[in-house]
C-alpha cells in the first residue's frame, strides 16, 4: 500500500471523533444534493409526462392563410377598408396522405396520426355540452395518445357509429358505455352515436371536452370529407420536438408547433426551479468543503510533530501533501456513499409521505444511477479541493519548528 | 586521506532574525567526522548544539559555510535532494521520541524503509522486527505506540533511526527524558550499532558521564568549537 494511503487512513482512524463528525456533516450535505436532484428530476419528468399525456409532441396544421390586399389598378377608385381576419374555417391539409408519409420519414419522428378536429355540441336529452370533436384513426392516434391505457370502461376502437369520450363529459351527460349521444357540428343535422368507451387522460379539460370518433364520421360531421385538419407527430426525444417542428415546417411549408412552444411557461418554470436548486446545492457543497478543510487544518496543527519527524526522516514534501489530500478524498468518498444512501432514503420516504388523492406521489422522485455517479464525483472533488490548503500548509511546515524540544 | 569524511563542515554560521533582533547562534564551526566515529557534542545551554545538529542533519541551511556529507555538498541540493539524503544516509533520535501514536511500534519502525520504497509493504516487516529485536522490544512489535512506556518509546525511536542502516546518526539529548537505567540501555544500543555496523554517531548530551563514554568530545560555547578531545576510552 502506498505510504500516503497508509498514513492518511491511520490518521483518519486515529481522529475517530473528528473524522466521524465531518463524515456525518458532509454526508448530510451530499444527501441534500441527492435529495434535491432526485426531486427536481422527478418533478420535471412527471410534469413533462403529464403535459405530453394529452398533447402531441408536434402538431402540424395547414399554413395560415394570409389576407392579401388587391393591388389597385390605375384609374380604380381606392376603397380603404380594415382587413379583417376571416373567422377560422376548418381547412384540410392539402394532399395530407403524402404529407403524412413525408413527415413520418423524417429523422426522430416515431409516429404520425392524421385527424379532423373541430368544435361540436354533444346532446343528450336536454343537456347540451360544447366539445372538441376528433375524427381519428384509432390505430395511429393510439400511438400518440395512450387512450387504450387510460380507458375506464369499454374499448377504444371507434367504429363508424361509435364515440369514445372523457369520463367527465360522460358524467356531465349522464351516459355510460352502450348509451347513445347525439353530436352536432358545422350547422348540420345531429348524428346519433353509441358510446363505446370512456377514458381518463388525467387532464380535466380533455376529460370534459374530447369526443373521439372514427375519421370518416368526423369528416362528415365537420364537413371536411376526405380531409385531415391536422397531423399529430410523436418524436423519440421529447426535448428535440422544437427542432423537429422547425424542420417539418421548412420541409412541408405547413404550420408545425411543438409542445415546447405551446408550454413555454412550464419550461421556464422548470428551468428556473432547477437553477435555484443548483444554487442551493452549490452553497451546501461550499459548506461541506469548508467543514472538511477546517477539520484537516486542525489535524495538521495537531500532527505538527509527526509531520516534522516524517520530514526529518526524509519524507519529501509531495508525500506529505499526498497524505492530507488523500484524507480529503477518503472523507469525500465515504460521505458520498453514506450521503447518497441517506439522500435516496429521504427522497423515497418524502415521496411516499405526501400523496395525491389517487395514491400517486405528489412529489415523484427520480433516482437514476447518474445521480450517484455525480454524488461520488462531486464529493471526491470537494474532499480533494478542501484538502489542498491544509496539505500545503503541512508540506510547508518547518521540521525544526515541529521537533524543537519543548 | 583517500575516502571523504562522512561529515565535513567548514565555516558554518547561523543567524536568526534580522536587524536589531538578529541573533548569531553559530559563529564559524569547522568539524570533520570520519566514518565510524562516535562523537559527543557538549556545551552550555543555548550554546547552539541543537542548531548545529539541525544544520549538520540538513534540517536547516547554514547562513554561511558548507556542509558536505560523504563529499556531497548539501548546499547544492534543493529541498527534495536534501530529503533524499536524509532518507538514505541519516538517522535521527530526538529528546522526545516523536513516534506516530496511531501506528504500532513495528509500523513506526517500518516508516523509514517505506519512505525509501514508497510503499508500506509487508515484506519490510521482518527488517523492522529485526531492528526492534536489537532494542529488545520485539515482543511489543504490535502494540500501539501510545501504549508503550517512555523508555520503550525512546527505544522504538532508536530502532526507527537505525533500521535503514544509515552511515551517520544524529541524536539530540536522546536520553534527556529517561531515567538512568533506560538512558544507559539506549546508550549501550548506540555503542552496539557502532560496533556492529561501524555507524558514525553525533550525540548531543548534557550528561558528563555519557559524554565520557564516547570516543571524542566536541565542546561548543557561544557558537564556537572551543575544544575537541579524544577521550581515554576513545583513544584506547
Ligand atoms: N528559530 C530561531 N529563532 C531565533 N532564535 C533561535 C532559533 N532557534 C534557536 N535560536 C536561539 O539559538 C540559541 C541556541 O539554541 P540551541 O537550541 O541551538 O541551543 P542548545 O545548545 O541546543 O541549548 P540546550 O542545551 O538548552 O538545548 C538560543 O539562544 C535560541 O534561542
Ligand atoms: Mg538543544
Amino acid at each position: 500500500m502506498p505510504i500516503e494511503i497508509f498514513l492518511a487512513w491511520r490518521f483518519l482512524r486515529d481522529g475517530r471523533l473528528q473524522t466521524g463528525l465531518i463524515v456525518v456533516g458532509a454526508s448530510v450535505g451530499i444527501a441534500v444534493m441527492v435529495f434535491l436532484s432526485a426531486l427536481m428530476a422527478g418533478l420535471s419528468t412527471s410534469l413533462v409526462r403529464q403535459t405530453l399525456g394529452t398533447q402531441a409532441h408536434v402538431v402540424v396544421r395547414p399554413a395560415e392563410q394570409v389576407a392579401r390586399a388587391l393591388r389597385p389598378r390605375p384609374g380604380d377608385t381606392l376603397v380603404v377598408a380594415a382587413v379583417e381576419r376571416a373567422p377560422r374555417r376548418l381547412r384540410s391539409i392539402v394532399d395530407w396522405p403524402a404529407r403524412q408519409l413525408e413527415v413520418a420519414s423524417m429523422p426522430g419522428v416515431t409516429a404520425v396520426a392524421p385527424s379532423v378536429v373541430g368544435a361540436a355540441f354533444a346532446l343528450r336529452g336536454t343537456t347540451r355540452r360544447s366539445v372538441t370533436l376528433l375524427g381519428v384513426d384509432a390505430r395511429s392516434f393510439g400511438r400518440i395518445y395512450a387512450v387504450e391505457a387510460h380507458l375506464r370502461s369499454g374499448r377504444f376502437g371507434v367504429s363508424a357509429t361509435g364515440a369514445v369520450l372523457g369520463v367527465a363529459l360522460a358524467a356531465d351527460l349522464g351516459v355510460r358505455v352502450g348509451d347513445r349521444i347525439r353530436l352536432q357540428a358545422a350547422q348540420r343535422e345531429p348524428e346519433t352515436l353509441r358510446v363505446e368507451g370512456l377514458f381518463d387522460l388525467g387532464n380535466r379539460d380533455v376529460n370534459e371536452r374530447w369526443v373521439l370518433v372514427a375519421m370518416r364520421t368526423g369528416q362528415t360531421l365537420l364537413d371536411l370529407v376526405g380531409g385531415a385538419s391536422r397531423l399529430d407527430v410523436a418524436v423519440s426525444e421529447v426535448f428535440e420536438a422544437e427542432r423537429t417542428a422547425r424542420r417539418i415546417a421548412d420541409r412541408t411549408g405547413l404550420d408545425a408547433e411543438s409542445w415546447m412552444a405551446r408550454n413555454g411557461q412550464l419550461l421556464v418554470a422548470l428551468s428556473s426551479q432547477s437553477a435555484s436548486s443548483m444554487l442551493i446545492q452549490f452553497f451546501v457543497i461550499v459548506a461541506v468543503a469548508l467543514g472538511i478543510a477546517s477539520v484537516l487544518a486542525v489535524s495538521v496543527v495537531q500532527r505538527g510533530r509527526q509531520i516534522g519527524i516524517l520530514r526529518a526522516m526524509g519524507a519529501p514534501r509531495g508525500r506529505v501533501v499526498g497524505v492530507f489530500l488523500l484524507q480529503g478524498v477518503i472523507v469525500g468518498l465515504a460521505s458520498s456513499v453514506t450521503g447518497s444512501l441517506l439522500g435516496a432514503g429521504l427522497a423515497l420516504a418524502f415521496s411516499r409521505q405526501v400523496e395525491n388523492p389517487d395514491g400517486s406521489p405528489t412529489f415523484p422522485v427520480e433516482l437514476g444511477p447518474w445521480l450517484f455517479v455525480r454524488a461520488v464525483t462531486v464529493a471526491t472533488a470537494v474532499g480533494w479541493t478542501a484538502a489542498v490548503a491544509p496539505a500545503r500548509r503541512a508540506a510547508r511546515l518547518d521540521p525544526v519548528e515541529a521537533i524543537r524540544n519543548e | 586521506m583517500s575516502e571523504p569524511a562522512v561529515l565535513e563542515v567548514e565555516g558554518v554560521t547561523k543567524r536568526f532574525g534580522a536587524g536589531a533582533s538578529e541573533a548569531q547562534v553559530l559563529r564559524g564551526v569547522d568539524l570533520r567526522v570520519e566514518a565510524g566515529e562516535f562523537v559527543a557534542l557538549v556545551g552550555p545551554s543555548g550554546s547552539g548544539k541543537s542548531t548545529l545538529l539541525h544544520v549538520l542533519g540538513l534540517l536547516q541551511t547554514p547562513s554561511e559555510g558548507t556542509v558536505r556529507l560523504s563529499g556531497l555538498d548539501a548546499g547544492a541540493l534543493d529541498d527534495a535532494g536534501r530529503a533524499r539524503l536524509r532518507r538514505e544516509r541519516l538517522g535521527f533520535v530526538f529528546q522526545f521520541h516523536h513516534l506516530i501514536p496511531s501506528l504500532t511500534a513495528e509500523e513506526n519502525v517500518r516508516i523509514p524503509l517505506a519512505l525509501a520504497s514508497g510503499s508500506m509493504r509487508a515484506t519490510l516487516r521482518p527488517r523492522a522486527l529485526e531492528s526492534l529485536r536489537a532494542v529488545g522490544l520485539e515482543a511489543k512489535a504490535d502494540a500501539s505506540a501510545r501504549t508503550l512506556s517512555g523508555g520503550e518509546q525512546q527505544r522504538v525511536a532508536v530502532a526507527r533511526a537505525l533500521v535503514a542502516q544509515p552511515g551517520l546518526v544524529f541524536a539530540d539529548e536522546p536520553t534527556g527524558n529517561l531515567d538512568t537505567e533506560n538512558a544507559d540501555q539506549v546508550f549501550r544500543l548506540f555503542r552496539r550499532m557502532h560496533a556492529e555496523r561501524n555507524t558514525a554517531f553525533v550525540i548531543v548530551t548534557h550528561d558528563v558521564a555519557l559524554a565520557a563514554r564516547c570516543d571524542r568530545v566536541v565542546t561548543l560555547v557561544d557558537g564556537r568549537v572551543t575544544s575537541d578531545l579524544r577521550t581515554p576510552s576513545g583513544a584506547a
